[in-house]
């Protein structure tokens, strides 16, 4: 067991050395969380925009439902997703279990209620300013909702970024379903899990901190891109 | 007014009268027209006959009801009790030949240019039009521009340039100068009447005397949700009948 320091330095130098299979976790990890938070978008944005402009009966207790969603236990997620895609669950027949495929199915569960609820904030109080016009306009609900998608896409580029962060940082969904195999389906979070669990602290703490880099990094992106948009007054 | 808790006309399509889309929206007949939020009447029983032609402006004190008997007229508001016929079609279905420009220009996050664009786009009209329509609001040179990075009187230009592109048959105005330099007032005033010129009917609220009597062909006078008075302005303004006409005209607080 190397002391915290020592550790940290064979991280760094992990990290340098441009090791393949290093790399090739990051890949995976990016690629599976980006595929769900694409997806995740297709689906939440709609959901919570459709809300934001809708007036039903009941509609309090959907926003409560899916303001519950957000905290969704990710290993119930697993579970569920696991049972789901086994040989002989309903959607077995998909040969998705143990692929990244079947990560990228978890994940997209997990963040579908993120994105839609916090987008329905979001688009719901810039519906609030346009509605009126809107009205008076005589757009259509399905104008209405394209309107504000395009109109609040930098201030839903936050929602993304939520909902990325939390697929990226997840890992006991991805662990039911993938089953962490190398050079298959391990991520950079199932990879810290199990060097931590066999003491091998270097790699772990590498995978560490190019999660952290890269979470700093894709705010840091879509921070500057919101200032772009400000300065625009796009926001 | 939009957080008061009356009833706003839903987004959802409108069935159409092949008939009434033919016949022209004025004269308009407005009976009994009611509003009422939390007990109170807001509205209470206007009356009130538009001809076709011209420029109608709206005074009165604040809370009179001016707005929000803008919007009903309009179809924004659902009113708690009267009628509102546009030569017999409700308002709610004379919506789509109107148009309104808000006291505070409601603007797309997008360039000048692309909030004409949409607006031509939703309402199926020739986008060809875009530069003309910029053009006669003094607009071309910034078309690229974010709408939103604009002063308020080229905010409110373009706010007018956007109902203009839609054709409007009336054209409702809700202090569109209310926070406006002179020079822009005037510039608003030019194109307001250049588009009564061509045949649009204004209706304008204002609470600028000196507005008023420039753009006025007749004058509706609101008071406490009634219509106190209804005059030619060349009567309203030397000789108002009504005592809260008179007191609003003179400068006094009216209650």
């Amino acid at each position: 067991m190397q002391s915290i320091g020592e550790a940290f330095h064979l991280a760094l130098s992990l990290v340098l050395s441009g090791e393949a299979d290093l790399y090739e976790i990051v890949g995976l990890s990016l690629r599976v969380s980006l595929s769900a938070t694409v997806l995740a978008c297709a689906i939440g944005l709609p959901i919570g925009a459709l809300i934001a402009v809708s007036r039903f009966r009941g509609r309090g207790l959907v926003l409560i439902v899916m303001n519950a969603l957000m905290g969704l236990p990710p290993v119930v997620v697993g579970l569920l997703v696991y049972l789901h895609l086994s040989r002989s669950g309903p959607l077995g027949f998909l040969g998705l279990l143990y692929t990244p495929g079947a990560m990228v199915f978890a994940q997209t569960i997990l963040i579908v209620p993120i994105v839609a609820a916090l987008s329905r904030q979001v688009l719901e109080d810039l519906h609030a300013e346009y509605a009126e016009q809107f009205r008076s306009l005589c757009l259509s609900r399905w104008q209405s909702i394209t309107t504000l998608l395009w109109d609040g896409r930098y201030a839903l580029l936050t929602v993304g970024l939520a909902g990325f962060g939390r697929a990226v940082a997840e890992v006991g969904a991805v662990i039911i379903v993938g089953g962490n195999i190398d050079h298959l389906t391990r991520v950079m979070t199932t990879a810290i899990a199990l060097e931590t669990s066999k003491g091998d602290l270097p790699l772990a703490l590498a995978l560490g901190i190019i999660l952290l880099v890269l979470a700093l990094g894709v705010n840091a992106g879509v921070q500057a891109l919101r200032m772009t948009a400000a300065r625009q007054a796009h926001v | 007014m939009s957080d008061l808790p009356i009833t706003a006309v839903p987004p959802v399509a409108r069935p159409r009268d092949e008939a009434a889309m033919s016949r022209p929206l004025l004269p308009l007949r407005v009976s009994g027209l009611r509003l009422a939020a939390d007990g109170a009447a807001l509205l209470d029983g206007v009356e009130l006959s538009l001809a076709p032609g011209g420029c109608t402006v709206i005074m009165g004190p604040n809370g009179a009801g001016k707005s929000l008997l803008l919007k009903m007229l309009h179809g924004l508001l659902v009113p708690s009790g009267g009628e509102v016929s546009w030569n017999g079609t409700s308002a709610a279905q004379a919506t789509a030949r109107q148009a309104l420009v808000f006291q505070k220009p409601v603007l797309l996050r997008r360039s000048v240019a692309a909030n004409l664009d949409f607006v031509l786009k939703a309402r199926g009209r020739d986008r060809s039009r875009r530069d003309a329509l910029l053009r006669e609001v003094g607009l071309l040179h910034k078309a690229r521009q974010p709408a939103r990075l604009l002063s308020g009187g080229e905010a409110q230009r373009l706010a007018l340039a956007r109902a203009l592109a839609t054709d409007p048959e009336v054209l409702f105005l809700d202090e569109p100068t209310a926070s406006l330099d002179p020079a822009s007032v005037l510039v608003i005033e030019r194109i307001v009447g250049a588009a009564r010129d061509r045949g649009t009917r204004i209706i304008f609220v204002t609470h600028d005397v000196g507005q008023a009597r420039r753009m006025a062909d007749e004058v509706v006078f609101l008071h406490r949700g009634r219509v106190a008075e209804h005059s030619h302005a060349d009567v309203f303004f030397p000789e108002p009948r009504s005592q809260p006409a008179r007191d609003y005209l003179a400068g006094r607080i009216v209650l």
